[in-house]
């Protein structure tokens, strides 16, 4: 194998690796709040929130398996929704009718769909760079939703429903009941950090270095003998399967799945929860999808043109921060002196 | 299919083909030349649907209205250039793609403010308000005609302007690299600022002039969006003639899809432009 690839010029800091232990804390902290929240909220107010908060821990696991694609091996996708909708269509269709299924074996199921659609769309879509990327993921996921949304798979345009919610078995016992919202909202929580710890040992591994050095210069990896094809395709892999295990949880938290959930849209949501959080950092992509989703539904309260106080607010993160609301404690906490110095990257 | 109404979908696609042009050329050029991926574009076709309808209630017809948007549309675009744009330029693709999808919610919740959410028509002027008989049975409205002439005369005079004038070859070189044209002595602040204005008064006109056939509604500019966008990309960024031949191609696939095989008509644009890009990963044209 070639040489150590942290040698090569530009390498990259992963900011996972930059300080392993704060890190693990703050992840730490994070989970354990989010763990203990339908404990503290009560009864009560407890099934909004509770629902709501699912909902955005299953954007945050897609716009995780983005940033793997967008800010570490960067390749912008457009497409990555579908890979999500596919997921949740094979939940949707491997759920037996008459009754509830085995939630392990569906989980199996749609991973190896998304993963299936990843493999051929990624080994076609990797011959092109740059914005032609974006567009041709693009396309891809566009055949995608015309798929679903033209023809009679899965009730065309009007989609399709789950009428069981799939059991979990494990060892002849039954641990948790995803009927219950606290019980699947932990389940949720249990996705994200297998899907935080799994990309961080990606992203730490010599496959995720060599990920990043391929970002940066590609032609010098290939020249260090690096088969950069396959690295790429192997992260387009990981990511479409990553984001069809967010799209099995959708299947299963809504019990309904239709055409909407591959538009476009959705991709783009993705990728503006990637850039807003800041691009090449895990905890970008979560703090992206934690803002985007509870801001949305926190404006929609305030008014009828919500999107005006959005699309505001986006303008304004961008412009102060460049480098997403994740740069923010970094940007506060730089003297004022050496601030520009700092940012420039 | 016989031959008459084979006829009526060729003018037909030829129609919806140059009216993707003129959003898509604007589009091309602001890409090309200045490097900014404007997701926006889309909400200045939707301008242009507004202020037709707007304008057309105003002064009472919609040929009136075309040449007062149009200088609106430059103004417009001069002054969306000079306090937002022009500070797009040393960001890097990604803060691009994020801020103009903000401008997009902001543009969309202004026409909600202040034209509403409602579906508008907009009446085609009285002299071509009528229809050429085509065969025996068939007829063709001449405003579609309208349309097409009036995209046709336009890009006859991009041609002209960008391959025949001193301004044209500027443009050129600017899609082609930047630095240089910088050190050549030409000021490029005041080129990026006409070219924007341009494209949006090219999309504005698009809006305008479409209208009447499509009718005016909300969301109108997302859908534009992405079909421009598959345009560009196919044609090779920052190459008119490019996105010429490809929103042509667009229009005979997409018409002719919907004719021949109803189910597929929404892929066809998309598996279309996969095919092309994995057989030229640089779309059809090179810039310029």
């Amino acid at each position: 194998m070639p040489g150590d690839i942290n040698a090569l010029e530009g390498a990259p800091r992963l900011r996972a690796g930059a300080a392993p232990w704060r890190g693990g804390l703050g992840w730490l902290a994070l989970f354990a709040l989010l763990a203990a929240l339908p404990l503290l909220l009560g009864e009560q107010g407890q099934r909004f929130y509770i629902e709501l908060l699912s909902k955005v821990m299953i954007m945050a696991i897609f716009a995780l398996s983005l940033q793997l694609l967008i800010g570490y091996a960067g390749l912008v996708s457009l497409g990555h929704a579908a890979y999500f909708a596919v997921a949740a269509y094979a939940t949707a269709m491997l759920a037996p009718q008459a009754g509830p299924g085995n939630g392990w074996l569906l989980l199996l199921g749609a991973l190896a769909a998304a993963a299936a659609l990843a493999l051929v769309v990624g080994a076609l879509v990797l011959r092109t760079r740059g914005v032609y990327f974006i567009m041709v993921t693009l396309a891809f996921a566009q055949m995608v939703f015309f798929v679903f949304h033209d023809t009679r798979i899965a009730g065309g345009s009007d989609g399709t429903y789950i009428y069981f919610r799939p059991e979990f078995d494990l060892l002849g016992a039954r641990p948790f009941d995803v009927n219950d919202v606290a019980h699947f909202y932990w389940l949720v929580l249990g996705a994200l950090v297998l899907t935080v710890a799994g990309l961080a040992l990606v992203l730490r591994s010599r496959f995720g270095h060599a990920l990043v050095g391929i970002r940066h210069n590609e032609q010098r990896m290939r020249a260090a003998g690096y088969a950069t094809y396959r690295y790429q395709l192997g992260a387009f892999v990981v990511a479409g399967t990553f984001a069809g295990l967010a799209g099995y949880l959708y299947a299963i938290q809504y019990g309904f799945v239709n055409p909407e959930i591959a538009s476009w849209h959705q991709s783009g949501n993705a990728m503006l929860m990637v850039i807003l959080g800041g691009a090449g950092s895990l905890a970008g992509a979560v703090l992206g999808a934690f803002s985007f989703v509870l801001l949305a539904e926190w404006f929609s309260t305030l008014t009828r043109h919500w999107q005006l106080l959005m699309g505001g607010f986006i303008i304004v993160a961008v412009a102060l921060l460049p480098h997403g609301l994740v740069s923010l404690a970094r940007v506060l906490a730089l003297p004022r002196a050496r601030r520009g110095q700092g940012e420039s990257r | 299919m016989d031959i008459v109404s084979f006829f009526i979908q060729c003018l037909n696609s030829i129609q919806y083909g140059l009216l993707l042009f003129l959003v898509a050329s604007g589009l091309t050029l602001i890409f090309g030349i200045m490097g900014v991926i404007n997701l926006a574009h889309g909400s200045f076709y939707m301008l242009g649907a507004y202020l037709a309808f707007t304008l057309a209630g105003l002064t009472g017809s919609l040929l009136t209205a075309i040449p007062l948007g149009i200088v609106l549309a430059v103004a417009f675009g001069y002054v969306l250039e000079w306090a937002f744009f022009s500070y797009l330029y040393q960001r890097e693709h990604l803060q691009q793609v994020l801020m103009t999808y903000g401008l997009i919610l902001v543009f969309e919740e202004m026409r909600s403010i202040l034209v509403g959410d409602d579906v508008h028509g907009v009446t085609v002027p009285p002299f071509l308000d009528w229809a050429l008989p085509i065969g025996n049975e068939m007829t063709y409205p001449v405003y579609r005609l309208f349309i097409s002439a009036v995209c046709l005369l336009v890009a006859a005079a991009m041609y002209v302007v960008i391959r025949r004038t001193r301004l044209g070859m500027m443009i050129r070189a600017g899609a082609t690299n930047r630095e240089m044209v910088q050190s050549l002595g030409i000021n490029v602040t005041v080129l990026y600022r006409f070219v924007f204005a341009l494209g949006v008064a090219l999309a504005v006109l698009a809006g305008m002039i479409a209208a009447p056939v499509s009718s005016v509604y909300p969301g109108m500019g997302g859908q534009v969006l992405i079909v421009c966008f598959v345009v560009v990309v196919i044609g090779g960024i920052g190459s008119v003639k490019g996105a010429l031949v490809a929103s042509l191609l667009l229009g005979f696939v997409d018409t002719f899809g919907k004719v021949f095989w109803q189910e597929a008509s929404g892929v066809l644009v998309y598996l279309l432009m996969a095919l092309i890009l994995l057989w030229k990963p640089q779309g059809l044209f090179k810039a310029g």
